[in-house]
C-alpha cells in the first residue's frame, strides 16, 4: 500500500485583496513506502506549494481547497491542531531551500535539536540536556558533521553545513516521509554533489520515503527512482527516472531535458523553452503548455488533457497519450 | 592621473574598431584579508593571478565557491583594490583608479551580476534604469536616451520595447530581469562585460536564451567577455578560453574545449564530475527497453 496517496488536490492562494491564484490543480499522486521520488518544473509551477500541501504546512493565504491526502492510512487533509501535531511526529518532515532561513539565528544548533525533541515529546517524556546532546551528536554524525557544531550559531556555519544541519533536524524524529524542497539550490556545485550524496545514503540507510522538489532535472534524475513533472499546477508526466530520461512522453519534459548537455562533448547545443509558464491566476481552456509546445494540435487549445496511463508511467498530452474518448468526442461534435 | 584621451575623443556610441579596444591585463594580482576575531588570521583570497582578456575574446573563470572568483571580479570592476599586483585596461591602471578615473573605466567595462532581483532598483521603471547610463556616460538628452532604451530592449529580446520600458522590476520574470541588467550594461557601449554568474539564479529553461544573447552581442558588437561561473556547461557554451581557479590560484588554463575534454588538474575533474548531467547516467548504465515493457 502506498505510504501517501493524494487525490484531487487543489491549492489556492486567496489574498484578502487581489487575485485568487490557483497554484495546484487536481493533482493525483502516490508515494510508495521507501520510494525516492522527484518533483520538477520551472519556478512558479506549484512544486513547493504541492510539497507544503502534502505535509500540511500551507499557511494563509494558501489554502487546501479540495482534495484528500491519505498518509499511512489516515486522512491528514482534515486533521487539525493537536491531532495533526501528533501525526507529524514520526510522520513527515520538511527540509527547506535555504538553511539560513530555516534555522533560528539566535539559537545554537544544539538548542534546535532540543526544541524539536521537546515540542514532540510524549506526555511524561523528558529530554535532559545530556540526552539532547547525545541525540544531536548522533544525528550530526549521520550528516557528516562534528559534534562541536552543536554549540555553534547558524551564522557560524557555511551554506552546505547549514543544509546538513537542516537535514539532521528533519531526521531527529525518524519520519516516514521527508520532503526536500530545493535542498541544494543555494549551494555551489561541489557542495551540492556532496549534500545530495548524503541524502541518498541516508535514504538507503533509513528507508524513509523521500520527495525531492527541484527545478534541476539533472539533479533529480541522478538520485530518484521516479520523477513527477509539474507544469502550471498540474502533474503532466510521471515515469520511472530511467524511462523518463530515455523516453520522455510529454513535450515539456523533452524540452527540459534538452536544456542539459555534457560539457565534455564535441559539440554542445543547449535547448531552451521559449516563453514562460502561464499566469496561474487565469484559467485558460486547453492544455497549459500549448503556447510553448512544438507539437500542439487543434484539440490542445480547447481540451485540457487528463493524466493517463502510458507505458510504465502517466502523461497528460493529447499528442503523446491520446485518449480515445476525447477523440471520438471531438469527432462527434464535428 | 593620466587622462585616457582615446575614450573622450571617440564619438559617443560609435561602434568600436578592433584597433582601439584595449586588452584587460592582470599581473600578479593578490588579495589578502585580515579575518576579524581573536587570532586575526591572514587569508589570501586571490593569490598571484595573471591573465589577459584580449579584445573580442571570451574568457571563462571557473571555480567552486570560495575559490576567489568573486573577489577577482570585484577587483576587476574597481570596487576593491588588489593588495599586490596590477590590473591594466589600455592606459587605465585599474588598481589605482579613483572616482573620475573609475568613471572613465566604467564607461568601457560593465558588470552583470548574479542576482537580477538585487541588481535593479524596485522603484525605477525599466526605461529609467537603462536611460540613466545613456544620459550619464553618453551625455544623451532624455529623448535620445528613450530611443536608445528601445533599441537596447530589442537587442536583448524584450519586445515590444514600449511595453517593457514602462514596467517595474517586480512585473518581470527572472530571465527578463537579467535581460534588463544586460541591456543596462550595454547602454554605455562598453568594450568589456564582466558577467559574474549571470545565469545561476535562472531556471534551467531560460539559461540557454541568456547565454545565446551574450554570444550574439559578442559577435555583433565585438565585445570582450569575462564570464565567471561554477557551471562548466555554460562556460563551455560561451567561452573560448578557460581559467580554473582553486584556493585563489589558477590551477589550469587553456582553450575551453581542450581543458574540459582533457582536464589535467584534479580539481577540474572534480568540478566536471559535479555537473548534473543526466545523459552521463544514461550512457553509464543503459536502461531496459521501455517499448518492450509498454507493449501489451
Amino acid at each position: 500500500m502506498a505510504l501517501l496517496s493524494a487525490s484531487g488536490v487543489n491549492v489556492v492562494y486567496q489574498p484578502s485583496r487581489g487575485q485568487r491564484i490557483s497554484a495546484v490543480r487536481d493533482v493525483d499522486l502516490s508515494l510508495e513506502q521507501g520510494e525516492f521520488v522527484g518533483l520538477v518544473g520551472e519556478s512558479g509551477c506549484g512544486k513547493s506549494t504541492l510539497g507544503f500541501a502534502l505535509t500540511r504546512m500551507l499557511r494563509p493565504p494558501a489554502r487546501l481547497e479540495r482534495g484528500q491526502i491519505i498518509f499511512d492510512g489516515v486522512d491528514v487533509s482534515s486533521l487539525d491542531g493537536e491531532e495533526l501535531r501528533r501525526r507529524r511526529r514520526n510522520g513527515f518532515a520538511l527540509v527547506l531551500q535555504s538553511g539560513m532561513n530555516a534555522l533560528n539565528p539566535v539559537r545554537t544548533v544544539g538548542r534546535h535539536f532540543g526544541d524539536i525533541l521537546k515540542a514532540h515529546a510524549e506526555p511524561g517524556e523528558k529530554h535532559s540536556a545530556a540526552a539532547v546532546r547525545e541525540r544531536g551528536t548522533e544525528l550530526l554524525g549521520k550528516v557528516h558533521l562534528d559534534p562541536d557544531v552543536l554549540s555553534r550559531f547558524p551564522h557560524e556555519l557555511s551554506g552546505g553545513m547549514r543544509q546538513r544541519v537542516s537535514i539532521a533536524l528533519a531526521l531527529s524524529l525518524e519520519p516516514q516521509l521527508i520532503v526536500f524542497d530545493e535542498p541544494t539550490t543555494a549551494l555551489d556545485v561541489i557542495v551540492q554533489g556532496a549534500v545530495m550524496q548524503t541524502i541518498k545514503e541516508l535514504q538507503r540507510e533509513h528507508k524513509f520515503t523521500a520527495l525531492l522538489i527541484s527545478h534541476d532535472l539533472g539533479v533529480v534524475l541522478e538520485s530518484t527512482d521516479r520523477v513527477l513533472v509539474m507544469y502550471a499546477g498540474r502533474i503532466v508526466e510521471d515515469q520511472p527516472s530511467r524511462d523518463l530520461l530515455t523516453g520522455p512522453h510529454h513535450p515539456y519534459t523533452e524540452a527540459l531535458l534538452s536544456c542539459y548537455g555534457d560539457p565534455r562533448a564535441d559539440e554542445v547545443q543547449l535547448g531552451e523553452i521559449p516563453g514562460s509558464p502561464p499566469d496561474l491566476s487565469l484559467s485558460e481552456p486547453g492544455c497549459p503548455f500549448t503556447p510553448r509546445c512544438p507539437l500542439a494540435e487543434e484539440v490542445c487549445h480547447t481540451v485540457d488533457p487528463p493524466l493517463t496511463i502510458l507505458g510504465r508511467g502517466r502523461a497528460a498530452c493529447h499528442v503523446r497519450a491520446p485518449l480515445v474518448s476525447v477523440e471520438s468526442g471531438a469527432a462527434h461534435v464535428r | 592621473m593620466s587622462a585616457d584621451r582615446a575614450a573622450t575623443a571617440r564619438p559617443d556610441g560609435a561602434r568600436r574598431t578592433g584597433a582601439d579596444v584595449p586588452a584587460l591585463v592582470l599581473n600578479g594580482v593578490t588579495k589578502t584579508y585580515r579575518v576579524r576575531g581573536r587570532n586575526r588570521k591572514l587569508v589570501t583570497a586571490v593569490d598571484d593571478v595573471s591573465f589577459t582578456v584580449a579584445p573580442g575574446a571570451a574568457v571563462g573563470l571557473v571555480g567552486a565557491s570560495g575559490s576567489g572568483k568573486t573577489t577577482l571580479a570585484r577587483m576587476i570592476a574597481g570596487s576593491q583594490r588588489p593588495s599586490y599586483g596590477t590590473i591594466d585596461f589600455g592606459q587605465l591602471a585599474v588598481h589605482r583608479l579613483h572616482t573620475r578615473g573609475l568613471r572613465r573605466y566604467h564607461h568601457r567595462v560593465q558588470m552583470v551580476f548574479q542576482d537580477p532581483y538585487g541588481a535593479l532598483n524596485p522603484l525605477h521603471t525599466v526605461e529609467y534604469t537603462i536611460a540613466r547610463p545613456c544620459q550619464n556616460f553618453l551625455g544623451m538628452s532624455a529623448r535620445q536616451a528613450q530611443a536608445r532604451v528601445h533599441e537596447l530592449l530589442e537587442t536583448v529580446g524584450l519586445t515590444p520595447p514600449a511595453q517593457f520600458a514602462a514596467k517595474l522590476p517586480h512585473q518581470l520574470s527572472g530571465g527578463q530581469r537579467q535581460r534588463v541588467v544586460i541591456a543596462r550594461a550595454l547602454a554605455c557601449d562598453p568594450d568589456l562585460i564582466v558577467a559574474d554568474e549571470p545565469v545561476s539564479m535562472l531556471d534551467v529553461s531560460l539559461r540557454a536564451g541568456v547565454l545565446r544573447l551574450l554570444a550574439k552581442l559578442r559577435a555583433e558588437r565585438g565585445l570582450s567577455l569575462l564570464y565567471i561561473t561554477h557551471d562548466l556547461l555554460s562556460a563551455r557554451v560561451v567561452t573560448d578560453e578557460i581559467l580554473v581557479l582553486n584556493g585563489g590560484r589558477i590551477v589550469e588554463q587553456g582553450p575551453t574545449k581542450r581543458v574540459l575534454q582533457h582536464p589535467k588538474d584534479d580539481y577540474t575533474i572534480r568540478l566536471l564530475d559535479a555537473v548534473a548531467n543526466p545523459y552521463a547516467i544514461a550512457a553509464a548504465a543503459p536502461s531496459i527497453d521501455t517499448t518492450a515493457a509498454s507493449t501489451p
